[in-house]
């Protein structure tokens, strides 16, 4: 079976720097991936370029047997990538479930003249839209801060919501850019509950970029280092977690 | 006396929320632009002359009535409006900023200047679309022309709030004015968003100018560039880049001005508006609607 994702000798420079060198990375449909790096080792740098943020200096993405090249990010959003952000970046004036309303819109299909008249399909896709986006809210616990400003969220509520806007995108494909980040303990392992469960009821498959080693070992099928832009080693958690090169790059300080 | 100055005061209330709801309604196009891209339009007083003269010549040449007249302005502007985003501004869009407000000014002057050229600078009259009808109501005097211009400000603002606020077009307004970047990852046009407000907001001030053509019956070349830049101190009175800033910005200016040249002498009136432009820089550079936010650092 094709890969869902395949990147072939992917690169971007800025400049002189070569952010990302020929990064070659698969994901099959159904797989949850790990990408995992010491910091500036390129792993946003290559979530850019996927979600077409960046466009490559070189190299190709497949992406459900289409090329994402060249394609603008919201033409990429609807092929089927979603994504979240490393620093939390929700519509803050916002009520929540715009947010998630917002990631919908494309789905929607009703003219100005039929919003404003109130007729025609507004009414129905408008109720659609609204009935989906509670669904969501209620999954990822929200659904009682429905009208209340994202910014207002405590933190985190707003990466739950973050996912659940993505979500709304309905994504085949879903880009985690360190979801963990700045989670506690018990947080990050409801977080990782959440990952799995989220995974089989909407049929993902799911990149996850993270520095929590306990998260990506615990719940990644499958693991790719990256290192000053280079693919440094991919494989299962064990070996990853036993690989001499990934343990002295990255894991060396801390074991 | 007294009776006479409060009725005095009433009557220049009138005329100030007439000529303030045509400000409101340039002040909106003004800071939907600015919300959405950042961006000082210094072409859109222009775009008001252009709508006056559509509707100039949609009453004369095609001898049309009022609401056709309007709306052939209205389309006219808005669609004036999303070219001159897509040829001058779109391809400057991610250059410094200084750029693209140069290029704003040059837009301007284009405009100015093609009309004066192909039309010849010479004031022409604006045929009566509307009755010149007028009531006096308790000493009060108000004309149709007035109510007319109230009614279609007051309707078109309600649209565009409701727009804005109910649809999917008015959510992706908000959340491209906030993050483009990530709006476009949500699957949002940005372009497609951007060219739309600049639809809405061109055509709003196309409106503005068959009414004010009506209003002064005198229209000419340059005619957009008083109106223009109070509309502008409108928009930062209200805070630039909030919708019910501008409107309330419209209307206090307008109200403001008729009460000086009321009462004072309308020679002051200009300058009263620039005043009140200081004063609220000085007091609160955000505007009455804006909020005061604190650089994180």
């Amino acid at each position: 079976m094709e890969p869902l994702l395949k990147t072939s000798n992917l690169s971007k420079s800025f400049g002189g720097i070569k952010a990302v060198q020929d990064f070659n990375v698969y994901i099959n449909s159904g797989e949850l991936v790990g990408l995992i790096g010491p910091n500036g080792a390129g792993k946003t740098t290559a979530f850019n370029l996927l979600t077409g943020v960046y466009t490559p200096t070189t190299g190709n993405i497949e992406f459900n047997g289409h090329s994402l090249v060249g394609m603008k990010p919201y033409k990429i959003t609807k092929q089927g990538i979603a994504r979240t952000f490393q620093n939390i970046r929700l519509f803050d004036h916002l009520t929540v479930i715009d947010n998630v309303k917002i990631a919908y819109n494309y789905h929607i299909k009703y003219t100005l003249a039929e919003a404003i008249l109130r007729v025609g399909r507004y009414g129905s896709e408008e109720e659609v839209v609204e009935k989906k986006a509670m669904e969501l809210l209620e999954i990822f616990n929200l659904a009682d801060k429905k009208d209340e400003l994202a910014a207002n969220l405590p933190y985190g509520q707003q990466r739950r919501l973050e996912i659940a806007r993505a979500l709304a995108a309905q994504p085949k494909l879903l880009l985690l850019d360190e979801p963990a980040a700045g989670m506690n303990p018990q947080e990050t392992h409801e977080l990782m509950e959440m990952i799995s469960w989220i995974r089989k009821t909407f049929d993902l498959t799911i990149l996850l970029i993270e520095h929590d080693m306990s998260l990506v070992m615990g719940i990644c099928e499958r693991i790719y280092v990256l290192e000053f832009g280079k693919i440094l080693a991919q494989g299962i958690p064990d070996e990853i977690k036993s690989n001499t090169e990934v343990i002295k790059a990255y894991l060396g300080e801390e074991v | 006396m007294g009776d006479n100055l409060f009725l005095q005061f009433v009557q220049q209330l009138i005329n100030g929320i007439s000529l303030g709801s045509i400000y409101a309604l340039i002040a909106l196009g003004y800071t939907m632009v600015y919300g959405i891209m950042k961006l000082i339009n210094f072409a859109h007083g222009d775009v008001y002359m252009v709508g006056a003269y559509v509707g100039f010549f949609a009453a004369t040449t095609a001898n049309l009535p009022f609401f056709p007249s309007i709306i052939l302005a209205m389309l006219a502007t808005g669609l004036g409006g999303v070219i001159i985003e897509r040829l001058a501004y779109k391809p400057l869009r991610h250059h410094p900023k200084i750029a693209i407000l140069t290029t704003a000014i040059g837009v301007s002057l284009f405009l100015e200047y093609t009309t004066m050229l192909l039309l010849t600078p010479q004031p022409r009259t604006f045929p009566p679309l509307l009755p010149n009808a007028i009531y006096h109501i308790g000493g009060l005097i108000i004309s149709f022309q007035q109510i007319v211009i109230l009614a279609v400000s007051v309707i078109l603002m309600i649209l565009l709030t409701y727009v804005v606020n109910h649809t999917k077009m008015g959510k992706a307004m908000r959340a491209v004015s906030y993050d483009p970047d990530a709006a476009q990852l949500m699957g949002i046009n940005v372009d497609k968003t951007i060219s739309f407000t600049f639809f809405v907001g061109s055509s709003l001030a196309g409106a503005a100018g068959v009414l004010v053509g009506i209003y002064y019956n005198s229209i000419e070349p340059l005619m957009g560039i008083m109106p223009g830049m109070k509309a502008f101190i409108a928009a930062v009175l209200g805070g630039i880049g909030i919708i019910p800033g501008a409107m309330a910005g419209g209307l206090i200016l307008g109200v403001v001005e008729a009460l000086i040249s009321g009462f004072i002498s309308s020679t002051f009136r200009d300058a009263a508006a620039f005043a009140i432009l200081i004063i609220i820089l000085l007091i609160k550079p955000t505007g009455l609607f804006g909020k005061n936010e604190h650089e994180k650092v």
